[in-house]
């Protein structure tokens, strides 16, 4: 419920901006917020059209600086989609923005004018989720990272990559068959 | 599945005959999943000798399940290499898992059952305590970087094999591999397992693939020895 409304509210609140700028403008500008990683990963790269206006704003959630957290930036990208205008409004018809590719996933909306004025936008790519393929919110996940250290606290196993071995070897714990105390 | 297998069971009541009837289990998984064996069903499949409709109840239900983690982790993990079929790396989850309900059957509460690195954890040590499980450091294996305690959850890790008994060269840094290691706990250990595997696959992105994933955690380790981890992974660190 919470992701329907905070997409929701994304939608329209970007509805909202396109109408404002219906009047000055002759193209639409869409603001698409998305997180990118500001660690250096090379596939998180944005894919912009070489004739966009391309004008990127970028904000840094507010850090917790308790934690060792690195925060992802919300980068607002504008890209332009060339409409045609017409004494003040905008030309009917379906007109389909860039395909970004942010949060590793592409993302791609597109606007629907009717009678001069935008009336839906939908996504055409967006965000899947692991498991149905929903619309996943604008949430920004907060990654944690840490340099490694070795720890020296009593453990019962370890958990590891393992090689796989050509004998099959069954082990048993000493503590096995003991009562429990 | 050449692997080793440890059982530990906290619970007063164990006796030999349910480690028997776990590691018999076992045995015949392997007899019949082993793509080293000449005569497991896996490998009579693959040489076309034995028709899909003929196939056992067990081998039909890993070619379904994998089918399932195929489709959840956008072909990133995948059983089907090289024009053969090898489901090594779901079975290896799906049998812990399975061998943990002949444990549960029995009564049994409070175990692990792990095969290479890979565990399904049952209740509590024979301390009264969650079950103490270290992550090894993949550049030391003589080296835990991490403790977490565990119960009731499945934990698996994927990594490199390269600095296992050999020693670190930096100029295999830049080989297949983005990361060294990432480690995924949930709510069972194949859906653990068949995660690992297809985050250890998508590189640097795996961790954020499972940061969507709801129940499951991850603690991912790249090659300069930083830790990426989710944003619940921290309540594995707490001892209670």
């Amino acid at each position: 419920m919470k992701k329907f409304v905070l997409s929701a509210f994304v939608l329209l609140s970007f509805g909202f901006y396109v109408i404002w700028l219906n009047n000055s403008n002759s193209s639409i500008d869409l603001s698409v917020p998305v997180a990118t990683d500001s660690f250096g990963g090379t596939k998180n790269t944005f894919n912009l059209s070489s004739n966009s206006s391309n004008n990127s704003n970028q904000q840094t959630t507010p850090s917790n600086s308790n934690q060792n957290e690195i925060p992802l930036s919300t980068t607002f990208i504008t890209t332009s989609i060339p409409v045609t205008q017409k004494n003040g409004t905008y030309n009917d018809g379906e007109y389909i923005g860039d395909s970004i590719f942010a949060y590793s996933d592409y993302i791609q909306v597109k606007v629907i004018i009717s009678r001069g004025i935008l009336t839906d936008i939908q996504f055409v790519q967006y965000p899947k989720s692991g498991r149905s393929g929903r619309i996943s919110s604008f949430s920004l996940p907060t990654l944690k990272q840490e340099a490694i250290k070795a720890q020296s606290a009593n453990i019962n196993a370890v958990s590891g990559a393992s090689y796989t071995s050509p004998a099959f070897i069954q082990s048993l714990s000493s503590a096995l068959v003991q009562a429990k105390a | 599945m050449s692997m080793p297998v440890v059982i530990e069971i906290a619970d007063s009541h164990v006796n030999q005959e349910i480690f028997d009837e776990v590691f018999n289990y076992l045995v015949s998984v392997d007899e019949r999943f082993s793509i080293y064996k000449k005569d497991s069903e896996i490998t009579l499949f693959n040489e076309g000798k034995i028709p899909k409709l003929n196939l056992s109840e067990d081998m039909k239900e890993i070619f379904k399940l994998s089918e399932e983690m195929k489709n959840k982790t956008d072909g990133f993990f995948d059983i089907f290499f090289d024009g053969k079929i090898d489901p090594s790396g779901i079975v290896k989850g799906w049998a812990i898992y399975k061998a943990s309900l002949i444990l549960r059957k029995k009564g049994f509460k409070n175990f692990y059952i792990e095969i290479a690195g890979d565990f399904e954890i049952a209740g509590l040590n024979i301390e009264g305590k969650k079950w103490a499980i270290g992550i090894r450091n993949p550049f030391n294996k003589k080296e835990n970087i991490k403790i977490v305690y565990l119960t009731d959850v499945g934990i698996a890790t994927s990594g490199t094999y390269e600095n296992g008994e050999h020693i670190y060269n930096p100029k295999e840094k830049n080989k297949a591999t983005e990361i060294e290691s990432i480690t995924i706990i949930g709510p069972n250990v194949y859906e653990a397992d068949c995660f690992a595997t297809a985050c250890f696959a998508m590189g640097k992105n795996g961790i954020y693939f499972i940061e969507r994933q709801p129940y499951f955690d991850g603690y991912m380790i790249d090659h300069e020895g930083i830790a990426t981890f989710t944003s619940n992974f921290e309540k594995y660190v707490k001892k209670n």
